[in-house]
């Protein structure tokens, strides 16, 4: 077995004095496609800022790459929610790949032709080369977050970060930005680790499946994990996972938001 | 009657007689344009972009507040100007990292840097032209040694921003991301509070302290209206606060009210025609992808 990327033993955060999760056991190989689930504040996204560094575990380690983790390790790319660039901001989708190139270095950075062809290249891969000069403000919020993705693989990750990447796209490009990042996850073999509060346009994609609730959790393949009695058990409350139409609908998880999200979504599903 | 009136209104704004040997005097004031068209066209760019124009004009009026010290104590327009923004910007760039504590911070500080520029002023002896002309400009002002402090003070501005250019402008359009790939963010944001105080210091010697935004401000909006392209907004927001200021200079240079009416007016303009044109190119952008 390949040494795994990521490797989390018997983690555990505190924030403002309130434990989010503890001992969490992960390891997220090569090409691995996780998704992290959860009810809102169940600490998924400081989950992802522990990783980045950004956060600091309160026990247990925490190592990537067989080194403990630190703030700005650019092997890690980063795809964060989705949220429409304000109007005016200088940026076209080139330069927004162009900013996880080399965005980071001091100076003015001048243009070249070895970093024209990267990030042309990045655009290609994302599908983003026909909107390439337009500024960001003005490009639908799934052109948007392909450009984001093109952003991160820029960088050339060996893992990626996605935070709710999916949040507030249409089915349609949730479709097509999910089956991106599941594409050059397997042609670049990095890992995902995958934040959303709905399994369901990412079901059919993801190896694992690493559920957060109520300072515990759970990690298995979705099979393993989204059912009646695993859940249940987690939540300590009687939960039911109903399969329908290759959708997975969890009723009755202590969590308004989160249930109600679920019902919403699967509404939107029907014909 | 009217027509009368008419020609005196006319030849208090615009008077060109004497120009050559008028401009030979003023030489200084116009190099001292082209620096702060520069420093303001540049810096303005990262104002814009990270929200900062209340905050700009929050400083200046503490940069106000510094001079009229400054005057007061002998110690210096210079100098005084420069203490006052500094400590602005570092007590704005502390306390405000958010956008609405930075809001109110600013307009806390604001009011009371104005009072006590008048209070300095009010105390100050002297009929010296540098008076008024520290809130609504002035251009007769700039000497040999004053026009060499703001030239010290723009180099340094603008080889701060040539460091700090890349990492700067990743983190004003997207500081999440940025901290992700390990630019210093917050470290970031008060070396620009300090580049910027140093800048509304240069600009409240020649603009004055209410006037401040048309510099730092108006030019780089007019940019971002017309351009998306992260190095045409900074040469169009360079030219656009150099035109504005040396072209007001050379309006104001024989009419006896002062400078800045002409630089905010040109700057405006600007600004007026960019909007225009903007909206224009958007609508087409919008059918082009349309089609």
């Amino acid at each position: 077995m390949t040494p795994p990327l990521l490797s989390l033993r018997a983690a555990e955060l505190t924030l403002g004095g309130r434990v989010l999760w503890s001992g969490v056991d992960l390891d997220v190989a090569p090409g691995e496609f996780v998704a992290v689930l959860g009810a809102n504040g169940s600490g998924k996204t400081s989950l992802l800022k522990a990783i980045l560094g950004q956060h600091r575990l309160s026990a247990g380690s925490a190592t990537f790459l067989g080194e403990p983790l630190r703030h700005g390790d650019r092997r890690i790319g980063y795809v964060p929610q989705q949220r429409l660039a304000d109007e005016g901001t200088p940026l076209r989708g080139r330069d927004l790949v162009g900013l996880g190139l080399d965005g980071h270095r001091w100076g003015v950075g001048w243009p070249s032709r070895a970093r024209r062809e990267k990030v042309d290249e990045v655009l290609d891969a994302v599908g983003a080369a026909h909107y390439a000069r337009v500024p960001v403000a003005s490009l639908s919020g799934g052109e948007q977050q392909r450009l984001r993705i093109g952003q991160a693989l820029a960088g050339d990750p060996r893992l990626l970060l996605c935070d709710e990447p999916l949040l507030s796209l249409d089915l349609r490009a949730q479709g097509v930005v999910s089956e991106l990042i599941d594409r050059t996850r397997r042609a670049r073999d990095f890992g995902v680790l995958f934040v959303t509060h709905d399994v369901n346009p990412v079901l059919g994609m993801v190896d694992r499946v690493l559920y957060l609730a109520g300072r515990r959790f759970r990690v298995g393949t979705p099979d393993e994990v989204l059912r009646s009695d695993v859940l249940s058990e987690l939540y300590d409350a009687p939960v039911d996972v109903v399969r329908a139409r290759g959708r997975v609908i969890i009723v009755g998880a202590p969590d308004q938001t989160h249930a109600h999200e679920h019902e919403h979504d699967h509404g939107a599903d029907l014909p | 009657m009217s027509a009368l009136l008419t020609t005196d209104w006319w030849s208090t704004l615009f008077d060109f007689s004497d120009y050559g040997d008028l401009l030979q005097l003023l030489q200084n004031s116009v190099y001292a344009g082209i620096l702060l068209g520069l420093v303001g066209g540049l810096i303005g760019v990262f104002v814009v972009q990270r929200d900062l124009a209340f905050a700009v004009h929050g400083i200046s009026e503490l940069s106000f507040a510094g001079a009229a010290a400054g005057l007061l104590l002998g110690i210096g327009v210079v100098a005084g100007s420069l203490v006052g923004s500094v400590v602005a910007a570092a007590i704005i760039g502390v306390l405000g990292a958010r956008a609405r504590e930075r809001n109110s911070i600013t307009a806390v500080l604001m009011p009371f840097g104005l009072g006590l520029g008048i209070l300095c002023l009010a105390l100050y002896p002297g009929r010296d032209a540098n008076k008024f002309g520290l809130l609504t400009g002035q251009i007769v002002a700039v000497d040999d040694p004053r026009l060499g402090s703001l030239a010290v003070i723009a180099v340094v501005v603008l080889a701060g921003l040539a460091v700090v250019w890349r990492p700067l402008g990743f983190a004003s359009v997207d500081a999440e991301v940025a901290a992700a790939r390990g630019v210093p963010v917050r470290a970031l944001s008060l070396v620009f509070m300090l580049l910027l105080a140093l800048a509304v210091s240069v600009s409240v010697q020649i603009v004055g302290a209410l006037l401040v935004l048309s510099i730092l401000v108006t030019p780089a909006a007019a940019a971002l209206r017309i351009s998306a392209s992260p190095v045409w907004v900074p040469v169009l927001s360079t030219a656009f606060a150099v035109v504005s200021l040396v072209g007001g200079i050379l309006l104001a240079l024989g009419a006896s009210v002062p400078i800045s009416p002409y630089v905010t007016t040109i700057s405006f303009l600007i600004y007026l025609v960019c909007r225009l044109a903007g909206a224009r190119r958007t609508v087409r952008r919008r059918e082009r992808r349309l089609a």
